[in-house]
Order: structure tokens, then C-alpha cells, then sequence
């Protein structure tokens, strides 16, 4: 096998012993444990209250703002990497592209934080 | 001898295997080694891992910890196990079943995929994988899911809470994380951990990656943005036990909620190795073993990740996000102007003047953003009265 193949192979086979690895200890308990159920131990926690209302609601939009933001500048980080994995041998002028790339989307930081939309409500 | 110990041992096993087997089943048997090898190790590491926090923590608050299971308590961890499995385990009734328990078994796989490219020694990696360190980032952030997933099913309101703050969180320090580790993948030109401890063995194996100003700046970011993915103190809104009882592991008891716990140490040990391996010179050290150099510089990092945990309260979560957008994310991106600084100007001239630009950046987005901080509050002031209450 090359390394490359070897390497996924690993990768593959590794995944599946962890998947079995962290299952076991959920069965074995399942099959060791005491088993008691009663409609009070079955109410979900809140603080020993009675439970108002239902947790699945409609929520927030702040997070959904968040995650937008966040889809901008993880495929900023992801468009970085391959650029500075070469970066030695692309010379200045590549540079020069990317900190011109990189000034863009500072000004979008800027533009999102003059927006008011980092701030936490 | 000492320093390849565990690489003969490795191969004596493989050559009395070579008796039986041949060509691609041998290498398929090395790879088994290596993954038996990690999934045995990261265990027993994780079960010692709880053990030293609970010592020094209690140290920190002027406690024992715990000492009568065994000699100093180093049985106590083998005592909480038996216990956890023992221990009955209370769902509600109106949770997502499948969900509920698929969440802690979805946290624990990523946790142990990536001590797969934890460079734990010279050639010793269970994978040296060419993309090593992006599948590292990648696959830490796959924790998130498993993490909004067991507080939506638990169908219960400090869960669901707790699992959104989480994701909010690690999405917005997934950003900084990245852009910290680029100056040394720049510096490096390789994706490989393997290398990337090489490229730090020169001086006698002293030439570190925090030396350098970019090092040092992204040394900083990783570790802030790393103890805010793993959810740490001082960063762990999402299970911040006193507005949000546990957060999302309130439904959570008995061996799932262990698998949790199991998750955190794994991934806090493996944020710490990967410090170690990008910024302290991995297994590099003068006159020890690699492996010795390794461990104890992983180890070190994480007593940090105990001390902070002993000594910091927790932040709010305003405070968390206004942190990662508007001072981690700026200096991250920054520290690269900062690494081709220090690549482009030659000889010490460039050194020292990367040194100053990159405490100016820091100084500088310290101001903007302690410019609206300060301000006092201003609102109207209401003071509740006994009928209130």
C-alpha cells in the first residue's frame, strides 16, 4: 500500500473501532444498570419545579446573524490555507494578492461591527 | 535506546507477525498497532487527567481531593467508573430517544479521531496524514454538533440553551482558531504535524515557534481559542453550572454523561498537545527522549487549563462573543501581516521590527475596543421592592 492509501485506510478502519469504542460503554450499561422509571424522575429539570412551558420553541435570530458571519470568514480561513502551505515559493507579488484579499474582508469585519451586528442583545 | 523504545517494541511485533503474514496484510497489522495503541492510551490518559484536576483544584481551594480510594486517591477514577456504569439512568419522557443517546457516542468519536495526528514522539503518530493539522481543526469542530444535538433532544430549557450558546460560541472561535495557525503553516509549507515539529529541531532542538513574534501572538490566540472550543473555564457558558444548571448534560446521567466528560479531557489533552506540537517545538528538547519532551510539555499545558480553571470566573456570554469578533479575530488576521514581516525583512532588523508591529496590533485593538467598554452604565435603576419579591 502507498502512504496515501495506507493513510485513509487508516483513517476508515479507525473511525469504525472508535464508533464501537465509545458504543460499548452506553450498551454495557444498559445491561447492567437498575432500571426504575416514574413519571416525576421523567419530568425534565427545572430546579425541582413544575415545568412551564415547552423547551422547543422558535429562538433567538442572533445566533442565525452569528452563524452568516461566521460562513464568511470560515471560507476566508479555508481559502488562507493553501495559499500558505506555498507560500515561499509564490514570491511577493502573491502576497501582495492575499493582503489585498485580506483588506477586503477586514472592511467587512468593520462594516459588520459599525452594523451593530456583533453586539450581543 | 530509550528514545525508540516504544518504535522496537513496535517492530519486534511486526516481525514475529511476519512469520504468519505477508505484504498488505503486515502493513494492515502495523496500522491495527497504532490504533490500538491510541484507543488504549487515550483512556487511561483521561482517567489520570481527572484524577490530577481534582488534586489540584482541590490544592487551588485549600482541599485533600479526593484520597481514600487508594494510595493519594489514584484509584478513584477506576471507583467513578464502576459507579457510572452502575448508576440508573433518567431520561424524559418527552425527549428525542435516538438523539438523546446518540449525542454522548457522536462526542466521544471525534475526540479520539484526533489523537490520530498528535505527534507524540520522533515517528511516533498513529497517522502521518499530509493534511494533518486541518484535519485537526475540522474534526474538533465536529464536537459542536454532538453538543447542540443532546441539548435539543433532551426537550428541556437549560439544555437547549446550554447547546445553542455552545454552538454560537464554538462557530465564532472556529475563525481565530484557523487564522492562528496559518503564520506556521506559512513558515512550515506543510500541513504535515510530523513536520511542522521537525521544522523546530534546530538550536539543539530549542528553535521554537513561540520565539519568533508571530509565534508568539499565535501561541496566545490558540490557546484562548482552543480553551473556548473545548468549553473550559473561563469559557464554559454553555455548562455554566450557576445560571444554567449543567447546560446541555443536565438530562445527562450515569455512563452518557461520563462519555461526555470523557470527550472534554480528551479533546482539553488534545488541545494541549497540539500547542505543544505548533508552538513549543513538539517532542523537540535537548538530551531527553522525545516522547519524555512531549509529554511534558502537553502536561504543562494543561496544569495551565487546571490553574485557570482554579483561579478565573467564568465570562458572560456577551463578553465571549464581543472577545472572539472584535479582538481575537482582528489580531488573527493581523499576525499574518506579522509573519511576512518577519519572512521578508531578513537578518535581525526584520526580527525586531516584527516584534514591535506585532505589540502595536495588540495595543492597538486593545484601545478600540476598552473605548466603549469603560463607559458606566447609565440606565434607569430599579431597586425591587419586598411586595416584588
Amino acid at each position: 500500500m502507498t502512504g496515501y492509501a495506507s493513510n485513509y485506510t487508516f483513517l476508515g478502519i479507525f473511525f469504525l473501532m472508535v464508533t464501537v469504542f465509545a458504543a460499548i460503554p452506553v450498551i454495557a450499561s444498559r445491561i447492567v444498570r437498575p432500571r426504575k422509571p416514574s413519571t416525576i424522575k421523567q419530568d425534565p429539570y427545572e430546579c425541582g419545579m413544575e415545568k412551564v412551558g415547552d423547551a422547543w420553541v422558535q429562538f433567538k435570530i442572533q445566533y442565525y446573524l452569528y452563524a452568516l458571519v461566521f460562513i464568511v470568514f470560515d471560507v476566508e480561513v479555508v481559502l488562507i490555507v493553501p495559499w500558505a502551505v506555498v507560500f515561499k515559493q509564490l514570491g511577493f507579488f502573491a502576497f501582495a494578492e492575499m493582503a489585498i484579499f485580506l483588506m477586503i474582508l477586514f472592511l467587512g469585519l468593520i462594516y459588520v461591527w459599525r452594523k451593530r451586528d456583533l453586539e450581543w442583545y | 535506546m530509550l528514545e525508540r523504545i516504544f518504535i522496537h517494541l513496535k517492530e519486534l511485533i511486526l516481525a514475529g507477525a511476519g512469520k504468519y503474514l505477508s505484504g498488505t496484510w503486515l502493513d494492515l497489522l502495523s496500522l491495527v498497532i497504532n490504533m490500538v495503541v491510541v484507543l488504549m492510551f487515550a483512556p487511561l490518559l483521561m482517567m489520570y487527567l481527572t484524577w490530577l484536576e481534582r488534586k489540584l483544584v482541590a490544592r487551588i481551594q485549600d482541599r485533600w481531593g479526593p484520597n481514600r480510594v487508594g494510595p493519594w486517591g489514584l484509584l478513584q477514577p477506576v471507583a467513578d467508573g464502576i459507579k457510572m456504569i452502575l448508576k440508573e439512568d433518567i431520561t424524559p419522557a418527552a425527549a428525542d430517544h435516538v438523539l438523546h443517546v446518540m449525542a454522548p457516542i457522536l462526542i466521544v468519536i471525534p475526540a479520539l479521531m484526533m489523537f490520530a495526528v498528535i505527534p507524540f514522539g520522533r515517528g511516533m503518530i498513529a497517522v502521518n496524514l499530509n493534511i494533518g493539522i486541518f484535519f485537526f481543526i475540522s474534526i474538533s469542530a465536529l464536537e459542536t454538533m454532538a453538543v447542540v444535538m443532546a441539548g435539543w433532544s433532551s426537550r428541556n430549557k437549560y439544555s437547549l440553551l446550554g447547546g445553542m450558546r455552545s454552538a454560537a460560541q464554538i462557530i465564532s472561535y472556529e475563525v481565530p482558531l484557523g487564522l492562528s495557525l496559518i503564520p506556521v503553516i506559512m513558515y512550515v509549507g506543510n500541513l504535515s504535524t510530523q513536520s511542522i515539529a521537525r521544522a523546530q529541531s534546530g538550536f539543539h532542538g530549542l528553535h521554537w515557534f513561540i520565539l519568533h513574534p508571530w509565534g508568539f501572538l499565535g501561541f496566545l490566540l490558540f490557546m484562548i481559542t482552543g480553551i473556548a472550543e473545548i468549553n473550559r473555564t473561563p469559557f464554559d457558558t454553555p455548562e455554566g453550572e450557576s445560571e444554567l444548571v449543567g447546560g446541555y448534560h443536565t438530562e445527562y446521567s450515569g455512563m452518557k454523561f461520563a462519555l461526555f466528560q470523557m470527550a472534554e479531557f480528551l479533546s482539553a489533552f488534545a488541545i494541549s498537545g497540539m500547542a505543544a506540537t505548533l508552538f513549543l517545538g513538539g517532542w523537540n528538547g535537548p538530551i531527553l527522549p522525545s516522547w519524555l519532551w512531549f509529554m511534558m510539555k502537553s502536561m504543562a499545558i494543561f496544569f495551565v487549563l487546571i490553574w485557570f480553571r482554579g483561579t478565573f470566573p467564568r465570562f458572560r456570554i456577551d463578553q465571549v462573543m464581543a472577545f472572539a469578533w472584535k479582538f481575537l479575530l482582528p489580531l488573527a488576521l493581523l499576525n499574518i501581516f506579522v509573519a511576512a514581516i518577519d519572512y521578508y525583512i531578513h537578518g535581525l532588523i526584520g526580527y525586531a521590527a516584527s516584534w514591535v508591529f506585532m505589540l502595536g496590533c495588540f495595543f492597538a485593538i486593545w484601545a478600540i475596543n476598552s473605548g466603549g467598554a469603560a463607559k458606566p452604565y447609565t440606565g434607569p435603576v430599579t431597586t425591587p421592592t419586598p411586595a416584588a419579591l
